[in-house]
């Protein structure tokens, strides 16, 4: 660790982490019940990358996420309420229930969107950080993506132009081994995406997607070097999706001992217990905490049982921006 | 009043609007020091630097990704795709993203933009660089299509784009940039979308037509006032949205409708204003609808196959002969 992070920040990384694997799990019941439609793609397990990058983000800072966004979005700082009753397509949802799962967004907090185009993201937040870079500020962008992604030509023309005018993005894999059923060994002939980097002359660095505060310090460094000036980084997490790529999905495509080797890897016991013998909590602090949390995440499945549904007139709003509103 | 080129006034739009609003930047291949591959952003690169006029890599989708990003992020942005046919690389950037955004974010999103790009056949440019696709954006909720005739309309219209607040695809007719001059107003000027232009007033057909063929159905009405036919030709400059009042008020008068377009037929802009017609003013027509488009072919090299291909004054005229019931002359 090259410098110490404050207690306070590493109890509101747990947070983060602990409020992912809550919301989620009570999502993915909430779904087996028939209360959620569409598709819904479940973060559970990632939940370290995500709160790494984004506690080194400040509120001005922007983020594009992924089908799988659930988790980046509540470590920006996403609304439970809003983001729950979206899910359930309620008027009071994040996008009036216009979105759903895949394109929960708010660009009051940075938050781009959610996207449901793999490799959607990364010219996105290329563009994103121009127009920082254009506006003469100090933020910064960080882009989600998966293992497959790094497969999209967008992620290569994304880099290829951050990297030539040096714009402050951080490009961050998630590499969870899989895009949908094909496995990283059968989609690419690299192991490590990050190689990919030596491509557009940029750093390019591995880290254990399950240590939260490895993924912390690389996003730092990463960060730092984009505030300066010097241009973008790749990032590469190794993690694992515990769920399937959907929910209701067989996984056919992967062994149980698999699974089972990677839940053993769990990002929260593992944050926990170097919480503990820092002394930053205690057992009785965590429970605490974990039943707080749920009692959040609860009051946000009452909100979205009791919010409206969009009015059927509504169908037809905010195609367009209109009137005052436009430049 | 001087006269510009329609390059010219486009150039002119663009600069003026810079100059005004900080916010706007150029980018596309080749828009800053070549300036542009028709021109149409020469010497914009001298005057508002790199900076603001960029000339990006190859990457259309980086292009058009790089518009929706910065948007979000509070520039104005104009970029430009060299011809619509490279639209088929990076469609998704403007299919998914820059379209759906506002929406799918249950409005919270405001994306002003401008997308340009060239259309059309006539220069032996073959098949990947001449098409005209229109269609294809106005099938898409969320954006806004315009597709201008005139040096006039190309300036107005294209300030209007860049004070729209969404993204808005505008199509140039690469054909117009050097051929057609015409009047325009020195000061910046609008022109709202939504708002059809009547090229020429009649009383015995209304001919719509789009780009190029504005100034073939001109030449066609021309013809005709000799033998005695007072031929309308509206343009209606934009296609999202689009002016149907102003068609259906024509199609009242005159009770029959010939639309012309370098499109090909199938599911084309022409399809749709045919289509609207028949829906809405079906009992003030005296003839079916007739179109005048392109083949159902990709656009030929050769440049007789060419000429063949691109909708003539003759077959314009053969057309309103048609929905006037009169012979067609031999």
């Amino acid at each position: 660790m090259t410098e110490k992070i404050e207690n306070e920040k590493l109890l509101t990384m747990y947070k983060s982490m602990v409020t992912i694997r809550l919301f989620e799990t009570r999502v993915s019941e909430l779904f087996a019940a028939g209360k959620l439609p569409g598709f819904i793609h479940l973060y559970i397990g990632e939940e370290a990358v995500a709160t790494g990058v984004c506690s080194q983000l400040k509120s001005q800072d922007y983020i594009t996420s992924t089908h799988r966004g659930h988790g980046h979005l509540i470590a920006k700082g996403g609304n439970l309420n809003q983001m729950m009753a979206e899910l359930y397509g309620k008027r009071t949802g994040y996008c009036k229930g216009k979105g759903g799962s895949m394109h929960i967004a708010d660009v009051d907090l940075g938050i781009l969107g959610a996207n449901g185009i793999v490799g959607g993201g990364p010219p996105i937040a290329t563009g994103a950080a121009f127009g920082i870079k254009y506006q003469g500020g100090d933020g910064v962008v960080a882009c989600f993506f998966g293992d497959a992604a790094s497969n999209q030509g967008t992620f290569h023309e994304g880099l290829n132009l951050a990297s030539v005018w040096k714009l402050p993005v951080i490009f961050v894999c998630e590499n969870n081994l899989y895009g949908i059923s094909v496995s990283q060994a059968r989609h690419q002939n690299i192991s490590d995406v990050a190689d990919r980097a030596a491509a557009y002359d940029i750093p390019g660095v591995v880290v254990d997607g399950n240590d939260v505060m490895a993924v912390y310090e690389a996003a730092g460094e990463a960060i730092k070097r984009a505030r300066a000036g010097k241009g973008p980084s790749l990032i590469e997490c190794k993690t694992y999706r515990w769920r399937g790529h959907f929910e209701g999905d067989p996984t056919p495509y992967r062994p149980k001992s698999e699974v089972d080797a990677w839940m053993k890897k769990d990002p929260i016991p593992r944050f926990e217990t170097a919480l503990k013998e820092m002394g930053v909590i205690t057992d009785a602090g965590i429970a605490a905490m974990k039943k707080e949390i749920g009692e959040k995440v609860e009051a946000a499945v009452k909100f979205s049982e009791e919010s409206p549904w969009p009015a059927l007139s509504e169908i037809l709003d905010d195609v367009y921006t209109v009137g005052p509103e436009a430049v | 009043m001087r006269t510009l080129t329609f390059a010219n006034a486009l150039n002119e739009a663009l600069r003026q609007e810079m100059r005004r609003n900080p916010k706007i930047y150029i980018a596309g291949e080749d828009v800053g020091l070549y300036g542009g591959i028709y021109g149409v952003t020469v010497d914009l690169f001298k005057e508002f630097g790199e900076e603001r006029v960029k000339d990006t890599p190859i990457s259309e989708s980086a292009i058009i990704g790089m518009a929706v990003g910065s948007s979000a992020a509070g520039l104005i942005p104009v970029v430009e795709i060299m011809f619509v046919d490279f639209i088929g690389v990076c469609m998704d950037q403007l299919l998914n993203q820059a379209a759906k955004m506002k929406y799918m974010f249950g409005g919270k999103a405001k994306l002003p933009m401008v997308l340009r790009t060239t259309e059309g056949a006539g220069h032996g440019a073959a098949a990947q660089h001449s098409q005209c696709l229109e269609a294809w954006f106005m099938h898409v909720p969320g954006l806004k299509v315009v597709l201008p005739s005139t040096p006039y309309d190309a300036k107005g219209l294209l300030t209007t784009a860049m004070r729209d607040g969404n993204p808005v695809v505008f199509l140039e007719h690469k054909y117009l940039y050097g051929t057609v001059e015409g009047e325009v107003p020195e000061e910046q000027y609008t022109i709202p979308f939504g708002v059809a232009d009547v090229k020429r007033q009649g009383k015995d057909v209304t001919v719509v037509a789009t780009m190029r063929m504005v100034h073939k159905a001109l030449a066609a009405a021309e013809t005709l006032a000799k033998d005695g036919i007072s031929v309308e030709v509206i343009d209606p400059r934009t296609l999202v949205p689009l002016d149907e009042d102003s068609i259906i008020a024509s199609v009242k008068k005159t009770h029959r409708l010939v639309v012309v377009t370098e499109e090909v037929a199938n599911a084309g802009s022409s399809a749709e204003i045919a289509a609207r017609v028949a829906d809405k003013a079906f009992d003030y027509l005296d003839a079916g609808i007739k179109r005048v488009t392109a083949p159902f072919t990709p656009v030929p090299f050769s440049t007789v196959l060419e000429e063949e291909f691109i909708p003539s004054e003759a077959k314009i005229i053969t057309a309103i002969h048609q929905v006037l019931g009169k012979a067609v002359p031999a």
